[in-house]
């Protein structure tokens, strides 16, 4: 293209951000006020929990998070976050799958429940399950007769995180999933794949980035659930007490330090989720990118 | 037929493995559909369509949207079951077989290229995931696929991802991806309709070649005309869920059988006539033009604004008053207000006549067809 035809374009450009672009001083207003609220609820709160859980130096941290207790409740968060996100990656790419790719009575039904569990308050959901496997509940008699407890016991608390966790996997992937639409998994098809290499050989790559986000959503949540999982787990040290929970015991008990020291490691488990998921993004920008714009 | 010659000119017999699978170049298969009705709910979609297809024929499917081609075609690909009716690849009930057992090459609208694949992976898709036993060494895999990429022309781009390749590129991978599977069909659904006009001629032409070169039995879905007529051995044209008419481009567009191919295929002008006494009346004269055995009545005549010749205001011939006159290519179209109706009809003159608006021009059509205004029966 030759510098004339170029011209009219820059032209228009530079007089199109013209009527796009505010004013400075709305401009600088703006961005202070976003700045300033984020210092404010998010890294003011955040730098906060590591410089009281560092108040009472170094060795007070170490024998913090080494405690018998803490450790317990540290190992417990990982056993159920392992069990939770594995179960709500299953549910979500089944009830995902069904939502975006098939047409059936009872759809919006199911796409309502979906988010049934981020309408109804957590205390709540570890109620219901009080109600329904509590020694007074409707299978508790039943439970009790043939020696199963899962009320103030691991089942308990791996049922009540997957109730609360279980929407994230699947809000990523819908509509991810159903933007792509059916064609390539036809095309697969007709190329003889089986449906099981369709899912894992075209579904499941285009969907890969949406599922990792579901799941590093999914995951921060299961190990940071405090209001179900309180209800369910009886707070019995160094047995059902997970991090949440032990960090609330600490605070209590005006274990400040200790308290903070743990409350550190989870927002370090935050943080690390987070750089996790920026590295993937740096790191394969380019297959984003091509995913997007196809 | 030349293109089992050149087939196998460019498909030497070593190059494509194992026996047992069947190449459609080499044996490709006739089917045959009878009878296929397709409801949706309580919408039907197609109503009892019957359609032979040869071996090795190239096919079009034409006909505006909702006439019920996609249905057919994805009805032949396994990809949507009829309600009633039966679908025959070499006599053999296709119906009982999965759209993987069909071995049907399907190219999409929208290309359906795996984004997330290069092209070189795109192409040998099909054989990578053949179970176990039927699929072919890694190295022979790239080396078809790489065969196939040469074939479409595209040499050099292996490494590409989808979305880097422009839209004619892509269309040409998926030809490629669909071939590789060397299907006993190749099923095209509007195959060139996102595709600006300049980059379609081209693969149109691209297309016969691919087509003569390893004789594929080819239907292809279109709802563009000039691409059908161009392309297909045969044409089958549809509208709500009916074959209208089968024939080669020659016979749809010389003898349509119906005011609507007539209308749909090529360019028309139509003018409200009366059959009586063995003559067309235009008003309340007579026009020099054999009737054929059009009933008594009202009836329609249909004529292609190319088709007609100038006359010096003779008897029998259609006279009008120009109304509008546009520059078009080579020729002139000429809007003509005929009879006391003032019924607008379009004719295309030379460009070179010398015509002025409120001028009376008379013409005779060359080819004409005549069509009572009852032959086209309410539909449900």
């Amino acid at each position: 293209m030759t510098d004339a035809a170029i011209a009219p374009l820059l032209v228009s450009e530079s007089r199109g951000s013209l009527v796009t672009t505010e004013k400075l001083p709305v401009r600088v207003i703006l961005i202070t006020v976003a700045v300033v609220f984020l210092v404010l609820f998010l890294l003011l709160p955040l730098a906060a929990v590591f410089v009281e859980a560092f108040r009472a130096g170094i060795g007070a941290y170490v024998a913090a998070i080494t405690e018998l207790d803490a450790l317990a409740a540290i190992r417990l968060t990982l056993l159920v976050a392992a069990i939770a996100v594995p179960a709500n990656i299953v549910f979500g790419l089944a009830a995902s799958w069904v939502i975006a790719k098939f047409e059936f009575k009872g759809k919006s039904v199911l796409n309502t429940l979906i988010d049934l569990p981020f309408s109804v308050s957590p205390v709540i959901s570890g109620l219901i399950y009080v109600l329904l496997f509590g020694a007074q509940g409707y299978f508790g008699p039943y439970l009790q007769s043939h020696g199963i407890q899962i009320i103030f016991a691991l089942p308990g608390i791996v049922l009540a995180t997957i109730f609360v966790t279980f929407p994230f996997v699947a809000r990523e992937l819908v509509p991810s999933m159903q933007e792509q639409g059916t064609q390539e998994e036809e095309a697969a098809l007709s190329l003889g794949a089986s449906g099981w290499k369709t899912f894992f050989k075209v579904t499941l790559p285009n969907i890969r980035w949406a599922l990792l986000y579901g799941v590093v959503l999914c995951n921060a949540r299961a190990m940071g659930e405090f209001g179900a999982v309180s209800v369910v787990s009886g707070h019995i040290r160094g047995k059902t007490n997970t991090m949440p929970l032990h960090v609330e015991i600490l605070y209590n008990e005006y274990s400040f330090a200790a308290a903070f020291a743990v409350a550190s490691l989870l927002a370090l488990l935050a943080l690390i989720t987070l750089v996790i998921k920026i590295g993937l993004e740096w790191r394969y920008a380019d297959q984003i990118a091509a995913s997007r714009r196809h | 037929m030349d293109a089992r010659v050149l087939n196998e000119v460019n498909y030497p017999a070593t190059s494509w493995g194992p026996p047992q699978t069947v190449s459609g170049g080499d044996n490709p298969v006739d089917v045959s559909v009878e009878n296929v009705v397709r409801t949706f709910g309580v919408t039907p979609a197609l109503h009892g369509v019957s359609l032979e297809i040869e071996s090795g024929e190239l096919v079009a499917l034409l006909g505006p949207s909702g006439s019920g081609k996609t249905t057919l075609l994805r009805i032949l690909a396994g990809l949507d079951i009829p309600t009633a009716g039966r679908v025959l690849f070499d006599g053999e009930d296709a119906l009982k077989l999965t759209v993987q057992q069909r071995n049907v090459g399907l190219v999409f609208q929208n290309y359906a290229l795996f984004r997330h694949l290069t092209v070189l992976d795109n192409i040998g898709f099909g054989l990578r995931v053949r179970p176990w036993s039927r699929r072919p060494s890694r190295k022979e895999i790239r080396r078809r696929a790489l065969e196939l990429l040469d074939l479409v022309q595209l040499s050099g781009l292996e490494k590409r991802y989808p979305s880097q390749l422009s839209g004619g590129q892509r269309q040409r991978v998926a030809f490629a991806r669909a071939l590789a599977i060397e299907p006993r069909v190749l099923l095209l659904d509007e195959p060139f309709g996102a595709l600006d006009a300049k980059v379609r001629r081209d693969l149109r032409r691209w297309l016969l070649e691919i087509h003569n070169k390893t004789g594929h039995t080819t239907v292809f879905v279109t709802h563009d005309q000039e691409e059908a007529l161009e392309l297909a051995d045969r044409v089958v044209v549809m509208s709500e869920g009916r074959i209208e008419q089968i024939g080669t481009p020659d016979q749809v567009y010389d003898a349509p059988n119906s005011p609507f191919v007539f209308s749909f295929i090529g360019e028309s002008s139509v003018l409200p006539v009366r059959v009586e006494q063995g003559k067309i009346w235009l008003d309340e004269s007579p026009l020099d033009l054999p009737v054929g055995d059009t009933p008594n009545g009202p009836a329609k005549l249909f004529l292609r604004p190319h088709d007609v010749e100038v006359v010096d205001h003779a008897p029998g011939a259609i006279s009008g008053v120009v109304s509008v006159l546009r520059r078009h290519a080579g020729l002139r179209r000429v809007d003509l207000e005929v009879g006391a109706e003032r019924n607008r009809i379009e004719i295309e003159l030379p460009a070179d006549l010398s015509l002025n608006l409120a001028r009376t021009v008379a013409f005779r059509p060359r080819r004409f067809r005549l069509y009572p205004v009852a032959s086209q029966p309410p539909r449900s």
